[in-house]
């Protein structure tokens, strides 16, 4: 094999440097009775045939189908820059910072990338991610009761079905309880949420835009959680934070969000990277690393991890989260795109997908027997009411080439006939045209 | 280097934005508008461009530096699985969950399939899931299906989990994530956890104990099946992190030795990059009777061939968003296919091979503290040259200003002043002897001029940082 390089005469002069006999010598510590009783793996291959083995998966994964999906993860466009920049080797095959001297570039990105989130989010500190969306949640709840002391968070029920079942994961163990309130049509049920929030309560968790679209002022609800010293927490969508009030406009005490959408390929689910910023005066409760700026001993500056008796190498039990590993390229994904588009092209970019959405609003909602559920505003994503059942509309539709949306039924009892459809930038006027013809076409003939 | 935001230019624009082909809508309303637009950085592209690649530069990776960083396993990440795990770039996950939708995703889910099953085989588990999506991710989400295991049994007593005090901080912290509380085994003088005191610790209240073997001092731990065995007999299941499987594939399974739960970390053991600090991928396995608390959804291979998404209504839930870092996957798919099994085999044999090569040259010069065969790491502590007042750390530091990254120091936290060695399979003896020769001066060093080490690093762009101040500070992102 071509990635063992030791050659006979090097392994023999190794082993007597060691004083072994043989290579199998040296796992004699192990008793003969711990020793494999199978390993039945095909022999190996050459690049030419491993690359057109995979070639062959990857001819099945859907890359036809126009998809009007989302769901938290959303098909944008990525520049040339950073795919090029994210894939220079002293990136992808360092690892965690630990020896700042020799990993400057590194812990400078994140510094820059803790930045952006700042910047974005409206918040004043985060830190350098985490897994991905649904785990960010997860770990906000958990960073409001350490923070409050209490055991109970108020979950918006709008809020993305799949991170609320990670939510419910991570506070089962600890016997911390999760309520869950109802949404009021497509949008947050803002006065059922205030009214469950009770001095027990550590958090309450919303989404911006929610899982149906709508995009709604949560300042009211973030005062009265205050009034009763409880968190609001905000998941985002960052490409809506172009054009959307942030989750620091709007009272926030934590913002997270699912990064994807920053950068980083459809991947047929990961990886990706979440994101976790917060106010300065919980900035110790935060979890996973964080970079910090110092300076050496001739005053230059640079980055290091810093707080790290947060962190379970150093507190164990006792960390604010176990997280070790995070996703820490897909971050320098995210603020390479950042930067790529910058101040104007990041709102530019927000505009568009705003634009799309609304014509799309207007061509589908114009459909024969279809209802726009969403009564107030919405960014990229709106949640259509149709004559049929969603889920048997959108399986028609794939056969035609269009993931024409999410069906909600099987997420939200009840509502069988309604579909999420998300457009962002890369949908052409066309697409969006053949849509509606296409749904005029499954209902009606 | 100045940041990003430093080079900012107002008015300069980046890359250009799509055309629009729709008509401009009617503006949110202001309640829920943003104020103000974003205060990135306004930059050229050719600005971008050099920033990025001069702050690569400033980084030691495994394609610039041998890069020994115990407990790691910093092998080199072969290219041709870098593009095999890029050709799924487009595909969307959400349509593996729409109605009808799996057919159209055939390609990855049974990429999905086959690495669980070729991971089960390696590691002699039942099933397997991929979602967790790092190690930590995958320790939490195994000691979540051991409580399931003892919720479903009735067995409501058990609030304890076992660790060796040499255990990775993760074990501990995921534990505790999962809801109970830690009991920590000190290691024995012969450098495992202590048999006679685990049995002490062992009672009815114990949910699991977790272990790494090799263990973090990279020595096969000979009581292991025993300590399996006490476990059980005590109700208890065992946990195998598999954060130390390079230096055992092909030679020893966890699942044939008594291990309940796994977990694999591809980033380290199936060659994918590290990527500065992430992202992993963490798939656990389980043996049999536990398969059905794995998380939801699961994919199955069908009668006909086809693979299909299906819930798994008694597991624990959902611990990740779809199918785990699918990319990540996807990469360690194509690293076990272009190795097969001769060449996982020729892993552990190297790894090993290399790691006591190390130990056999090092161990003149720097105390070893467990003086046997290791397996594919070694531990050294720098309690010689504390005597004339150099630290692992000041050595670590000299190897960085010859080119070297350090190896791990201060881990495991039972040596005082650690070392920790691992050189992974993929170093050739000549880079070896060079990094060598490097420990060796930094032993003469030592004795004659403790100065210099001190002084180290003085090539890099910064010297050594003020990380107190940093504590102090709080900078954690600029104004």
């Amino acid at each position: 094999m071509g990635y063992c390089p030791n050659t006979p005469d090097d392994i023999r002069d190794m082993l007597a440097a060691i004083g072994a006999a043989s290579v199998e010598e040296l796992f004699a510590p192990i008793p003969a009775e711990l020793r494999a009783k199978s390993f039945e793996l095909p022999p190996g291959m050459s690049e030419l045939e491993l690359m057109r083995l995979m070639r062959e998966k990857a001819a099945s994964c859907g890359a036809d189908i126009t998809p009007f999906i989302g769901g938290g993860i959303y098909d944008h466009f990525i520049p040339a820059a950073v795919d090029h920049l994210a894939s220079r080797a002293e990136f992808y095959t360092a690892y965690t910072p630990y020896q700042p001297e020799c990993a400057q570039g590194t812990l400078q990105a994140l510094y820059e990338y803790q930045t952006t989130i700042c910047r974005l989010t409206g918040m004043e500190a985060s830190n350098a991610s985490l897994y991905d969306g649904g785990t960010a949640v997860a770990e906000a709840a958990l960073m409001s009761l350490r923070i409050t002391d209490r055991h109970k968070v108020i979950v918006d029920a709008s809020v993305n079905p799949l991170h609320r079942e990670i939510v419910t994961g991570y506070l089962h163990g600890l016997s911390a309880q999760a309520v869950q309130v109802a949404p009021d049509g497509c949008a947050s049920d803002l006065a059922g949420l205030m009214a469950a929030i009770d001095d027990e309560t550590a958090a309450v968790i919303v989404q911006s835009p929610n899982f149906f679209g709508s995009v709604q002022d949560f300042r009211e609800l973030a005062q009265k959680a205050h009034d009763h010293e409880a968190l609001l927490i905000v998941s985002c969508y960052p490409i809506a934070l172009g054009l959307v009030a942030s989750p620091g406009e709007m009272g926030a005490d934590i913002a997270v969000g699912e990064g994807q959408s920053l950068g980083n390929h459809l991947s047929f689910g990961g990886p990706y990277f979440g994101f976790i910023a917060t106010r300065k005066r919980f900035i110790r409760n935060l979890p996973g690393r964080i970079v910090g700026e110092t300076v050496d001993h001739q005053g230059r500056r640079g980055f290091v991890l810093t707080l790290q008796a947060r962190e379970q190498h150093i507190k164990r039990h006792k960390a604010t989260s176990n997280i070790c590993s995070n996703q820490s390229l897909c971050a320098l994904r995210g603020l390479i795109f950042c930067a790529s588009l910058g101040k104007k092209g990041f709102e530019d970019l927000a505009q568009l997908n705003y634009d799309k959405a609304q014509y799309a609003k207007s061509v589908l909602g114009a459909v024969r027997g279809i209802d726009l559920l969403n009564s107030g505003a919405t960014f990229n994503e709106f949640t259509l009411a149709l004559p049929k059942d969603g889920a048997e509309v959108v399986q028609r539709l794939l056969d035609k080439g269009v993931a024409a949306g999410v069906p909600l039924g099987q997420y939200y009892p009840g509502m069988e006939r309604a579909l999420v459809v998300t457009v962002t930038e890369k949908r052409t006027k066309d697409e969006i045209d053949r849509l509606a013809l296409l749904l005029e076409e499954v209902l009606w003939s | 280097m100045e940041l990003i935001f430093e080079k900012s230019v107002s008015g300069r624009t980046g890359v250009r934005v799509p055309l629009s082909d729709v008509p401009k809508a009617a503006s949110l309303p202001d309640a829920v508008r943003r104020r103000e637009p974003v205060r990135l950085p306004e930059v050229g592209e050719l600005d971008l461009v050099r920033h990025y690649t001069n702050l690569s530069r400033r980084n030691f990776s495994v394609d610039t530096n041998f890069y020994p960083l115990g407990s790691c396993t910093m092998k080199y990440n072969t290219k041709v699985t870098e593009n095999a795990g890029g050709l799924f770039a487009s595909c969307h996950p959400m349509l593996a969950l729409l109605p009808g939708g799996d057919q159209l995703v055939q390609g990855p889910l049974a990429i999905v399939y086959e690495l669980e099953r070729q991971l089960a085989e390696i590691t002699g588990m039942e099933e397997v899931t991929t979602q967790p999506l790092a190690g930590a991710h995958g320790e939490m989400t195994g000691i979540m299906v051991i409580a399931a295991y003892h919720k479903a049994r009735g067995d409501a007593k058990r609030k304890y989990v076992i660790v060796p005090d040499s255990s990775h901080g993760t074990n501990p912290a995921s534990a505790a994530m999962a809801g109970y509380e830690i009991v920590t085994v000190p290691t024995a003088p012969y450098g495992d956890m202590d048999l006679d005191l685990f049995r002490q610790a062992m009672n009815d209240e114990v949910a699991a104990v977790m272990l790494t073997c090799p263990n973090t001092l990279g020595l096969f731990n000979p009581h292991i099946a025993e300590i399996c065995a006490i476990a059980h007999e005590g109700g208890a299941l065992t946990y195998y992190d598999g954060a130390n499987l390079n230096a055992i594939l092909g030679k020893v399974r966890p699942g044939d030795v008594g291990f309940d739960v796994i977990h694999v970390n591809l980033h380290k053991t199936f060659g994918t990059p590290h990527g500065g600090g992430g992202p992993g991928s963490g798939p656990i396995g389980v043996r049999g009777d536990l398969v059905r608390f794995l998380p939801t959804p699961r994919v199955v291979r069908r009668e006909d061939g086809s693979y299909a998404v299906e819930d798994h209504p008694e597991g624990i839930g959902r611990v990740s968003d779809f199918f785990g870092n699918f990319a990540i996957m996807a990469r360690a798919y194509a690293y076990i296919m272009l190795l097969g099994r001769e060449g996982l085999i020729e892993v552990s044999e190297q790894a090993v091979l290399n790691a006591n090569y190390m130990m056999a040259r090092l161990k003149e010069e720097y105390e070893l503290p467990f003086d046997q065969t290791c397996m594919h790491e070694c531990v050294f502590s720098a309690s010689r040259q504390v005597e004339n007042g150099v630290h692992a750390i000041d050595v670590a530091k000299y190897l960085i200003d010859r080119g070297f990254h350090p190896p791990t120091v201060y881990f495991p936290l039972n040596v005082k002043e650690a070392i920790m060695i691992e050189p992974t399979e993929t170093e050739s003896k000549q880079t070896m002897d060079a990094f060598i020769e490097v420990m060796l001066e930094a032993a003469r060093m030592a004795r004659e001029n403790p100065g210099r080490l001190h002084e180290a690093p003085v090539t890099t762009p910064v010297g050594r940082l003020d990380e107190t101040r940093a504590a102090r500070m709080q900078q954690v992102c600029c104004e």
